[in-house]
């Protein structure tokens, strides 16, 4: 099971060794986990993906609540939620596979944001499955590296607003 | 003013009687300053007892402990003493010096990030880097320490934040954490399902843990107990909620706990847990204590409840507040043939035991050594084969039973018995070791004569690593390994050394006669008690 922990922390040093220790400590995995300031520059929000069965789910947003630096723990499924990976990933091309990357990009959603004369950067900001999808659509072409944001989540809105 | 006198006038303003510790450069503005307090400072002779001893404090007088040390190895060694009371939830301020903060993080001399080394075991810590900041941190550091789920908290000070001068002391009144308030008070919805539950139940039980003693909630424990006829058991680390001898007590559960105890608990159909984990030296098999019984589980840390046990009510607050609600709840309820069959359980199912009469028979001693103890001592057991004997059959009357329950930490109950003694000078207090935790920590004789702490130690000599060797008795068929003491001081020279008064006590025939003597003693004194090294706890 997959769980989203939206963690709000004090905006401090040290905090997100203690959190991700925890994580470590209690043998909790960690899918990935994206950190950013919030609105509020005293206040930095983790974005935790987890899994797990259900006594570690819960363990895990009681432990986080147990430490002091953090705020507020908000917890939701991946379907509750609007989630976002961005990736960036720098391939290696020629005229050969050209067409063929740029209109898995077109299909994809994916933009070229630069380009040399044998290789190029696509970006995409997707929900984490489909930029996944994006590597395996990649996979026969030569990947020279990748970076990914891990995911960023917010539990969809409510009617009543919050 | 500058920042250790700040330190110290904080250490005054919580009512501070004593700090354990053990100074180097880097917490030498702080010892200056503490000259010129009230504070009474004792020095240890290794910090790891500097926090053995704030412990042993802080359970008796119910405040957090206070503990001094340098930097480096002064901090690095009072790792484990913080790990101890953090598996006991004992409320600890340890105070650590450090190097100048423009030098942190270059690894000059005597430096160790010692705030990233204790983070899985303290509940909160501190590094200073603003002078301003000391009497705030101070106060949440007390705070943070001895509310909620109490545990130790760590606040780390460079050298020249405690030479720095502070423009104006002001000790906060309030503390306003955005992030910290826990919840004591329980939840009325759930109360009132426990005594639902509690009417219905035909075989209740409550097991009390050690969090029941932290929140000094034995006595409203006992009257609802006493009220409503609910027999109750308990951890180790809950030793001393009931008096032993309290018909409706029926001893410690575990598997070093007694048959009856563990059979009560597994035949009951309402388990309330209340302070306790639910750990596995107390509950080897979590998922029985849940089947065919509806299980309350109290704490004052949610994240207790469900750890290890999913219980059927989960209640979460102070055991004293939630004693004191149970008791305004009005119900009856009957089980007189349930408590009949639990005393023919305790009436039969006590262990048999076969005591070679060329030794002390420890079982037989402690229960004669709780009999003449003053009826509000402290005993502090130290770690191994003497403390299950002393867990087993120590007689809690109206005292306190102190131990090193989660992390079992060896050497604990000298330095635990001298920070006891110095919170409550008017109580007796007898530390109980093995020659081997004996040997952990006999450097504080030193302490206890220097300081003047009339401490009474008991060692059981087996020249063996008793609780070692009986393991390897059972699961190497005694291929024993590392577990021999041959080489150990003869206890009456180093007695003498240290200037004690001393007694030998070779089999159960002087046991009367030593005891009267050792108990009379207004001053320290050491005492031997030799066992028979085959003695096995089980």
């Amino acid at each position: 099971m997959k769980r989203i922990y939206s963690v709000l922390v004090e905006n401090r040093s040290g905090v997100l060794c203690k959190v991700a220790g925890l994580f470590s400590r209690r043998c909790f995995n960690i899918d990935s986990l994206a950190v950013g300031e919030t609105d509020d520059s005293s206040v930095s929000c983790m974005t935790i993906v987890s899994s797990g069965d259900e006594r570690t789910m819960e363990q895990i947003e009681k432990q986080l609540n147990k430490k002091l630096d953090v705020i507020k723990v908000k917890t939701f499924e991946e379907s509750a939620s609007i989630s976002r990976e961005l990736m960036l990933i720098k391939v290696k091309y020629n005229k050969n596979n050209r067409r063929d990357i740029m209109e898995t990009c077109a299909a994809m959603k994916a933009d070229i944001v630069d380009m040399s004369k044998n290789q190029m950067i696509i970006q995409i900001c997707d929900v984490p499955e489909r930029t996944r999808l994006l590597i395996d659509m990649l996979q026969g072409i030569s990947i020279v590296e990748v970076a990914r944001t891990g995911t960023l989540a917010l539990a969809k809105c409510m009617e009543s607003g919050e | 003013m500058n920042g250790a006198d700040a330190m110290v006038k904080c250490l005054e303003e919580e009512g501070v009687k004593a700090v354990f510790g053990y100074p180097g450069v880097a917490i030498c503005p702080f010892y200056n300053s503490i000259l010129q307090s009230d504070v009474r400072s004792i020095l240890v002779r290794t910090e790891q007892n500097a926090a053995h001893a704030a412990s042993g404090l802080a359970r008796v007088t119910g405040e957090a402990g206070v503990c001094a040390v340098t930097s480096g190895p002064g901090a690095t060694n009072l790792i484990t003493g913080i790990a101890t009371a953090f598996a006991d939830s004992i409320p600890l301020v340890c105070i650590t010096g450090q190097v100048n903060s423009e030098l942190l993080g270059s690894d000059v001399f005597q430096e160790a990030d010692i705030t990233g080394a204790v983070e899985s075991f303290v509940k909160y810590s501190y590094l200073v880097k603003d002078v301003n900041d000391i009497p705030r941190v101070f106060k949440e550091a007390f705070h943070i320490a001895n509310t909620g789920r109490k545990g130790p908290v760590l606040i780390d000070v460079p050298i020249d934040v405690q030479n720095a001068s502070i423009s104006r002391f002001k000790y906060p009144e309030e503390v306003n954490m955005r992030t910290y308030k826990p919840t004591v008070k329980g939840h009325i919805v759930q109360i009132k399902k426990v005594i639902r539950e509690l009417e219905r139940a035909k075989r209740p039980i409550i097991c009390a843990g050690g969090g029941v003693l932290l929140s000094d909630a034995e006595k409203e424990l006992r009257e609802f107990a006493e009220q409503h006829k609910i027999p109750v058991v308990s951890t180790m680390m809950g030793i001393g909620v009931m008096p032993t001898r309290h018909p409706l007590y029926f001893g410690m559960v575990g598997n070093n706990g007694k048959p009856y105890a563990n059979r009560a608990m597994n035949e009951s159909d309402l388990l309330i847990m209340v302070g306790a984990r639910v750990a596995d030296r107390a509950v080897s098999q979590p998922d029985l204590i849940t089947q065919n019984k509806v299980l309350v589980h109290i704490d004052v840390d949610p994240a207790e409840i469900g750890k290890n046990a999913g219980p059927t009510i989960p209640l979460v607050g102070d055991a004293k507040h939630i004693f004191h609600d149970f008791a305004k709840q009005e119900f009856s309820c009957e089980h007189e043939e349930w408590l009949q069959s639990l005393n023919e359980y305790r009436q039969t199912m006590e262990p048999k035991r076969n005591p070679n009469p060329a030794y002390v028979d420890p079982a037989v001693f402690i229960g004669k050594l709780s009999e003449k103890m003053q009826d509000d001592g402290v005993y502090v057991a130290d770690v191994g084969q003497n403390q299950i004997w002393s867990c087993g059959y120590h007689v809690v009357k109206n005292g306190r039973f102190l131990t090193s329950g989660g992390m079992g930490t060896m050497g604990y109950s000298i330095p635990a018995a001298m920070g006891a003694k110095l919170g409550d000078m008017t109580k007796q207090v007898i530390a109980v070791c093995g020659d081997g935790s004996f040997q952990m920590s006999m450097m504080e004789l030193a302490t206890i004569c220097q300081h003047d702490i009339p401490v009474k130690v008991i060692v059981m000599k087996n020249n063996y690593l008793g609780m070692v060797r009986e393991y390897q008795h059972y699961t190497y068929k005694d291929h024993y390994s590392v577990v021999d003491l041959s080489g150990s001081p003869d206890l009456s020279k180093l007695a003498e050394a240290y200037g004690l008064p001393f007694i030998r006590v070779e089999n159960m025939e002087q046991a009367d006669a030593a005891i009267e003597r050792f108990l009379a003693e207004d001053e320290s004194i050491l005492m031997e008690c030799l066992i028979d090294p085959m003695d096995l706890v089980k």
